[in-house]
């Protein structure tokens, strides 16, 4: 549970939604409209009748940004057009170029929005930092707002203060002339939604301003999900999309879902399905650590996995995630086997007996398949129970014929990680 | 009492508030203090919204008690010493019992164990944290603790890590972490690597944890008594480069050894997000090795990798010559349970039992999984088979069970015990009440004809009289035989329940010899008077007698044993059950007003 991003069309939606209530001089009228692979266009028409009389834009909408350079804009099209270009992306492969690099994903989103002739070009930006939340400003906003940064306005809300206690108007640039004020406005009303739905960054880059209409042309926005509780109704129907490139499994959603269902902590990212070493660490730090070992011992590429559980999880819990790792891990035999590390630090309550119960329950299941996949297991853990949990691994070694090397804290938490890469004979 | 230097966050005197019922937690504690020698327990109270009183807890091998309220305002008036609060609160209520110790002037530190607090609610908690110079541990953390003197919940885990690592005395090693894991872990290094822990928190790992790596670093490193600092950071964050700013102002200049985690997160495509929620970079200078680089420049003891972390440690400490000073390991008393668990102690137990277990990963009867008995098909004849008797009867014997408790499910609400039941349930009370004053009707007079017919109409068989001598021999003894006579069905005008039982038994039942005998039995009462029939309480008892004797399933001593210990009535208990509740509900939903009896009916002399 973290920052996670929305969808541009959910920011906007959510901007369309609560402006009335914080704004009383400028407004947005939140014409946008998204299609998906299941969007039957005459239902769209129907939501959004304006979508067959004014001309629009088109793009898509899945977590990143640079569509223009990337050949993914559509802009001036009438309705028609759009179903085409749409038509002709949709559930296609391409490769786009970011800052980060290049990330190939599949279109499944799209924005489709009124073209809006403008002149000026706006640039406002919220983000928060420990101590307060920061409002970027500039008039030149658009592609270039970073070569031009030393134009940005800053302007702080440290925390125990409100947007009412600051002079925004202040401080804004006041060659906005006639636009100052209702910009000002807009600034505020932003930060009370802001912070109201528990945005952690906030990008309008750029939007106009016509006649007191505030026109967003483009927007990022992350939210914090843990919040959920508080902002959820707020939120409306939102999903939280995986980074582009980085569509979730299957199996990686399976564990998505009994995180979010769970007190506990599970989680699961699949980095080589293909890869010999596959990770089944307890707890959010020493997942890293094993995960640093892996890539220090420069075995990257055999490193099938990063996941983690904590927070004491139930047996069958444990168990769901075992058999998730352990069914991937046992699709694709290679002839040299492979490794699985059930690796933790001293855990300080989670009974180490209970959750090796899960883990023992599903590895009995797979018994055949481990067999037959030459998977050699690896165990270090300590905290509550361990030496019972212990016991139970050794014991499962000797009842399915399997080779498990298990250790204590007497050992280095991270020594079965060179163990398990040398019975591979990876560093040869 | 002496103030304590503002560096001191616990010491040996320190109390606490545990804030929720965290009844592990609290004994863990009580089970460090002991270790440590300490005079008082470190747990003053337990705030508990859902209830006050007391909580028994062991303190070494002695037990106290633990006062118990359900506000933080009366906890701390009754408990003025304690200034450390330990909220064990969900994510949803932490916010706002944390703020709340916050701003009471008696707690100086606030533990937040809870993870899943939005952001923006604890950068509001660090900042009121701030302003008022208090200290937050978390959120999203098992806590901190200081060696020998006082720990925060569940830090360092069991009594027998706490003695491995040597926790139970003062060390000179200042530790902090973001990670509460690897907390315990990484005492577990110290301590096999130096004279081990003086103090060691985790922050946890959220965005905007309640303190920072650096703060408690530039605390401790005014502590004499720390000789190194050790610091396990994190990918994600800028809090290390406010450890090397520190390290030039000169308020960090004690050794320290530091190590960020997170090394590999540079090999992956953008998006993995790790446990932690704030472990993830979003620029070139928070990941881990521009951070390692950082903190090496600026003059810190950095590790090749978390594998030599410890060999660092070791030799940084070394350098410094200090001596460590022998403690004898404390003796701890083990909890009955985790000794049983270990085999080293046993004990008889007080109850034993045979019919049903739910201590596996589903509840069996009789060692057989539910959803067997289900799939199976068992039907409720089964289940009782299984919970009464301990085996599967063959399938008519199921059969023969159900059709008794359709039988006898109800006789309309004349009868005493409905009329109980429903008069209670007029009176206002709730189901349990008015079932349990039906059934408490049933005995000699109601119901409980089943055993006696069964009991004597066996035990005259079993005795070889004839009928005829069975029914002399209760004339002369001037009783009534259980199970003969109806006040309205006779003869011409049978029961169709008896009929429907007799024939049951007579078309599945290998033999049924007691039936047979007390229809012998009722013609010759049936001679004398009309109404004198076998009735449906007595041919039901007596043709389970039969059931049981016949089916293979029970020896003779098994099948008169459980007529003996009351099975019957329990068929019949368990049937009427079905009625009294069926009346009940029914009063209920008619809404009938509270019974009065009329004097009327009620003869006053």
């Amino acid at each position: 549970m973290a920052t996670k991003g929305i969808r541009e069309y959910d920011a906007k939606r959510m901007l369309a939604r609560f402006l009335p209530e914080y704004s009383s001089s400028v407004s947005y009228e939140g014409k946008v409209a998204m299609v998906d692979p299941t969007t039957d266009f005459k239902d769209l028409v129907n939501a959004h009748p304006w979508i067959e009389n004014q001309k629009l834009v088109v793009k898509p909408d899945q977590l990143f940004g640079k569509r223009g350079k990337n050949n993914l804009l559509l802009i001036d099209a009438s309705f028609k057009e759009a179903q085409k270009w749409i038509k002709e992306r949709m559930n296609k492969e391409v490769t786009i170029e970011q800052t980060t690099g290049k990330t190939k994903g599949v279109l499944t989103h799209f924005l489709i929005e009124p073209m809006v002739p403008h002149k000026d070009e706006f640039y406002v930006a919220i983000r928060s930092s420990r101590t307060g939340d920061t409002i970027y400003f500039s008039m030149e906003g658009g592609v270039n707002v970073e070569e031009n940064w030393n134009k940005v306005k800053e302007i702080n809300i440290p925390i125990g203060k409100t947007i009412n206690d600051i002079d925004i108007k202040g401080q804004l640039p006041s060659d906005l002339g006639t636009n100052l004020a209702p910009v000002a406005d807009f600034v505020s009303a932003l930060h009370r939604i802001y912070e109201r739905l528990h945005f952690t960054y906030l990008e309008i880059n750029p939007f106009t301003v016509v006649n007191n209409n505030i026109i967003p042309l483009d927007t990022v926005g992350k939210i914090d999900d843990t919040a959920s509780f508080e902002a959820r109704s707020d939120w409306g129907n939102i999903d939280f999309p995986a980074s582009f490139g980085m569509e979730s499994r299957p199996e990686e959603q399976v564990i998505k879902e009994l995180d979010e269902k769970s007190g506990s902590s599970l989680k699961l990212t699949i980095l080589n399905p293909e890869g010999r070493v596959w990770l089944m660490v307890a707890g959010g730090g020493a997942s890293v650590i094993y995960t640093d070992t892996v890539v220090d011992l420069k075995q990257m590429k055999e490193l099938a996995n990063y996941g983690e559980y904590s927070g004491n999880p139930k047996t069958d819990e444990t168990q769901v995630y075992a058999e998730t790792i352990l069914d991937l891990m046992t699709r694709n035999k290679h002839p040299e086997g492979k490794a699985l590390l059930i690796g933790g630090g001293i855990a300080n309550f989670t009974d180490v007996a209970k959750t090796f119960t899960g883990i023992i329950n599903s590895l009995k299941k797979y018994k055949q398949k481990l067999i037959d996949n030459k998977v050699k297991i690896f165990v270090r853990r300590g905290g509550p129970n361990y030496q019972e949990g212990l016991q139970m691994m050794e014991r499962l070694g000797d009842e399915l014929g399997l080779p498990i090397q298990v250790f204590g804290p007497e050992t280095h938490m991270t020594k079965i990680v060179p163990l398990a890469i040398e019975a591979l004979g990876l560093n040869k | 009492m002496a103030k304590k230097p503002d560096y001191i966050l616990f010491d040996k005197d320190t109390q606490a508030i545990v804030y929720n019922y965290q009844q592990n937690a609290i004994q863990r504690m009580l089970d460090f203090d002991h270790a440590c020698e300490r005079k008082t327990p470190s747990v003053a109270c337990i705030v508990n919204p859902s209830r006050d009183g007391i909580h028994k807890a062991f303190f070494g091998t002695s037990e106290i008690l633990i006062p118990m309220y359900r506000t933080l305002e009366e906890a701390t008036k009754k408990h003025p010493q304690a200034d450390v609060m330990i909220n064990f609160a969900s994510f949803r209520s932490s916010y706002a019992t944390s703020m709340e110790a916050l701003l009471n002037d008696n707690i100086r530190t606030v533990g937040i164990i809870a993870e899943g607090i939005p952001e923006r609610r604890t950068r509001e908690l660090a900042e009121v944290a701030r302003q008022k110079n208090k200290w937050i541990i978390g959120p999203a953390t098992v806590g901190g603790m200081v060696a020998g003197a006082f720990k925060i919940g569940n830090t360092a885990g069991t009594i027998d890590n706490i003695i491995d690592s040597k926790l139970y005395k003062q060390g000179s090693v200042g530790f902090v972490s973001k990670s509460g894991g690897m907390s315990n872990e990484m005492y577990n290094i110290i301590a096999r690597n130096t004279d081990g822990l003086y103090e060691g928190h985790a922050i946890g790992g959220d965005r905007y944890p309640g303190s920072t790596l650096v703060a408690h670093l530039v605390r401790m490193n005014k502590n004499p008594d720390i000789k190194i600092l050790v610091c396990l950071g994190e990918v994600g964050g800028e809090d290390e480069y406010q450890i090397i700013d520190a390290m030039k102002k000169g308020e960090i200049n004690k050794p320290i050894v530091c190590w960020v985690t997170g090394t590999c997160a540079g090999m992956f495509s953008s998006g993995v997000q790790f446990g932690h929620a704030g472990a993830r970079a979003d620029s070139n200078r928070e990941t881990a090795n521009a951070k390692n680089e950082a903190l090496k420049e600026a003059g810190a003891i950095v590790p090749e990798s978390f594998d030599d972390f410890g060999e660092k440690i070791h030799k940084t400490w070394k350098k410094l010559g200090i001596n460590e000073t022998e403690v004898a390991k404390p003796k701890v008393a083990m909890d009955i349970k985790a000794a049983m668990a270990q085999g080293l102690v046993r004990k008889p137990s007080n109850f034993i039992c045979t019919i049903s277990d739910d201590r596996g990963e589903e509840v069996t009867y009789n060692n057989m999984p539910l959803s067997e008995i289900i799939n199976e098909g068992f039907g409720i004849g089964g289940v009782i088979s299984m919970l009464w008797f301990r085996k599967k009867l063959p399938d008519y014997c199921m059969r023969f069970i159900e059709l008794i408790l359709m039988v006898c499910a109800d006789h309309g609400p004349a009868v005493s015990g409905a009329h109980n039941s429903i008069v209670t349930a007029r009176a206002g009370k709730d189901l349990i009440s008015s079932l349990v004053s039906g059934l408490l009707t049933i005995g000699p007079r109601f119901g409980g004809a089943l055993d006696g017919a069964a009991q004597s109409f066996s035990e005259a068989m079993d005795n070889k009289l004839t009928p005829f001598e069975f029914v002399t021999s209760m004339k002369k003894k001037g009783s009534n035989i259980q199970g003969i006579g109806h006040r309205i069905k006779s003869v011409q005008n049978p029961d169709i329940r008896v009929t429907i039982i007799k024939e049951f038994a007579k078309k599945h039942f290998p033999n049924c010899d007691l039936l047979d005998y007390a229809l012998e039995v009722e013609k010759i009462t049936t001679s004398k008077r009309n109404n004198l029939i076998l009735n449906v309480d007595g041919c039901i008892g007596i043709c389970f007698v039969d059931m049981m004797r016949s089916c293979g399933a029970f020896t003779t001593d098994e099948a008169n044993e459980y007529v003996k210990i009351g099975a019957l009535n329990g068929l019949f208990v368990l049937a009427r059950a079905i009625g009294f509740t069926g009346h009940y509900l029914d009063q209920k939903r008619l809404q009938q007003p509270l019974y009065r009896h009329p004097w009327d009916d009620i003869a006053f002399m």
